[in-house]
């Protein structure tokens, strides 16, 4: 028999309770990605030359190295440290994710800031604003317009990389169908679940993405 | 220190073993994504639809469910049904369909953004639909998609470390045992990051290299490449120096500041 509907029935409850973790490890990444990166964006602008190559290189090599690997390391750096001991695995998740996909997040912001024609900063230091206000005013939600589709692509590709967190032993998604398929050797029955819950939440919000790409579009 | 660099020197051999799974996973699987992206990317450009249809349900399961649970289902739900693969098999198959799905839109979209004139010139001429496609519409494609691709060879070359769960001994898996014989998290995950870090950069300027090819074929420039920055900075150089000899020409009237205010951003 390959199919099981018994177990199929018995592993969705598990399943959908991983998937809570996975949905909190992705609502709260993308929170602090949404937010880091746009720090990131901003702050290479006002920096020092030789602080901005800096934060470049940084970006760079967060960006280019695994993000398993990144989660190891910072698991393993926090349970040596004696205060952080008892920090739950997740948070260790949702925060090490944050900065990765951050470092992505901030290349969309300095594209779309960039995409601002010049007129707008002309015409806003011509009536004399303030830098920050000319900033947050006149600049920025200009940028935002071309910026918010790409940003939820980032969150649905740190979606769909949660089940990383397998390497912190989260109990998310994948690591919950491995677990269960593991007990019952019902493996079939648990990924196969575990693809379709993915593909029923990812796919849908890619194309509202896509529809708000459109809608959003200046040209 | 001494330490630990005597435990790496001890441990280099493994240590190359495992970049060499790395690797191999990282070209076997970029080889068998290329091939299933242009399968499926032209297949989604099709006018037939008996083509297109199945080639777009494909691409959105595969990009839809998640890179492991792609492996998990190769390596654990296979052997039950009677299909017993090598873990590398399996660590290959899932990067090269997870990011082959992923660079089928990027064959897509690339073909389809090629001007429409070379579409119809190439019609003009009578050419037959397959030389049209690797004669005149392909090699463009091939230019503009490369850089995507460059991308997503650098996230298949960092998601290739999600074969360390499948008992595969890569980069990944060789850099936590050296922790757990050195004892020290930061020394050790140092290494591994820097190791990849290296890699992806050569990846990247392989792909750079690749890129200036397609373009100089092409007769081109490939868009914003270092001769083209460094005539734009040469140019910004000389319009401010003119403009310093122009307003110094000027004398006091003109005043010193009032050149380059609002040069901020």
């Amino acid at each position: 028999m390959i199919w099981n509907w018994e177990f199929a029935a018995e592993a969705l409850p598990i399943l959908l309770r991983g998937f809570v973790n996975t949905l909190i490890a992705t609502a709260v990444g993308t929170l602090i990605a949404v937010v880091l990166g746009l720090i990131i964006a901003v702050a290479i602008r006002g920096l020092p030359r030789w602080i901005n190559w800096l934060i470049r290189l940084l970006v760079a090599f967060v960006r280019n190295t695994p993000l398993i690997m990144q989660l190891m390391f910072v698991y393993f750096i926090f349970a040596g440290i004696p205060g952080l001991v008892d920090i739950p695995a997740l948070v260790v998740g949702f925060i090490v994710i944050g900065i990765h996909y951050s470092t992505y997040m901030s290349e969309s912001y300095r594209a779309g800031i960039d995409a601002v024609p010049p007129g707008q900063h002309e015409a806003a230091t011509a009536l004399s604003l303030p830098p920050v206000r000319k900033f947050t005013a006149v600049v920025l939600p200009q940028a935002l317009r071309a910026t918010v589709p790409s940003l939820g692509n980032y969150a649905v590709a740190m979606f769909k990389d949660t089940p990383f967190l397998f390497a912190i032993s989260v109990v998310e998604l994948v690591t919950s169908a491995q677990q269960f398929g593991a007990a019952k050797f019902a493996y079939t029955e648990a990924f196969t679940l575990a693809g379709i819950i993915f593909l029923a939440a990812s796919y849908p919000t890619s194309l509202l993405i896509q529809r708000m790409e459109k809608r959003l579009a200046t040209y | 220190m001494t330490d630990n660099i005597q435990t790496l020197l001890n441990f280099l051999p493994q240590l190359w073993e495992g970049v060499q799974t790395t690797l191999i996973l990282t070209v076997l699987g970029s080889i068998g994504a290329v091939v299933i992206a242009l399968v499926l990317g032209l297949a989604m450009t099709s006018t037939h639809r008996w083509l297109r249809v199945p080639a777009r349900i494909i691409v959105e399961f595969f990009r839809g469910t998640s890179l492991l649970v792609q492996l998990f289902w190769l390596f654990y739900v296979f052997p039950l049904l009677g299909v017993d693969l090598d873990p590398m098999v399996c660590g290959i198959g899932a990067l090269a369909l997870n990011y082959g799905a992923y660079s089928a839109e990027v064959v897509r979209s690339s073909i389809i953004t090629v001007d429409k004139g070379q579409w119809e010139g190439a019609i003009a001429l009578s050419l037959s639909p397959t030389r049209r496609m690797t004669r005149v519409i392909f090699p463009q494609a091939w230019a503009l998609m490369i850089p995507s691709l460059a991308t997503l060879l650098i996230q298949l070359l960092k998601g290739s470390a999600v074969v360390s769960f499948i008992t595969l001994q890569d980069l990944t898996e060789k850099i936590d045992q050296l922790r757990q014989s050195t004892n020290d998290t930061y020394f050790s995950f140092t290494i591994g990051l820097i190791i990849y870090f290296v890699i992806a950069w050569l990846l990247q300027e392989f792909m750079n290299f690749l890129e200036r090819r397609a373009t100089a074929r092409l007769g081109r420039r490939r868009p914003n490449s270092r001769t083209d920055r460094r005539a734009t900075r040469r140019d910004a150089r000389e319009a401010l120096r003119q403009d310093r000899l122009n307003s110094r020409l000027r004398g006091a009237g003109a005043g010193p500041g009032s050149g380059n205010a609002g040069g901020g951003l």
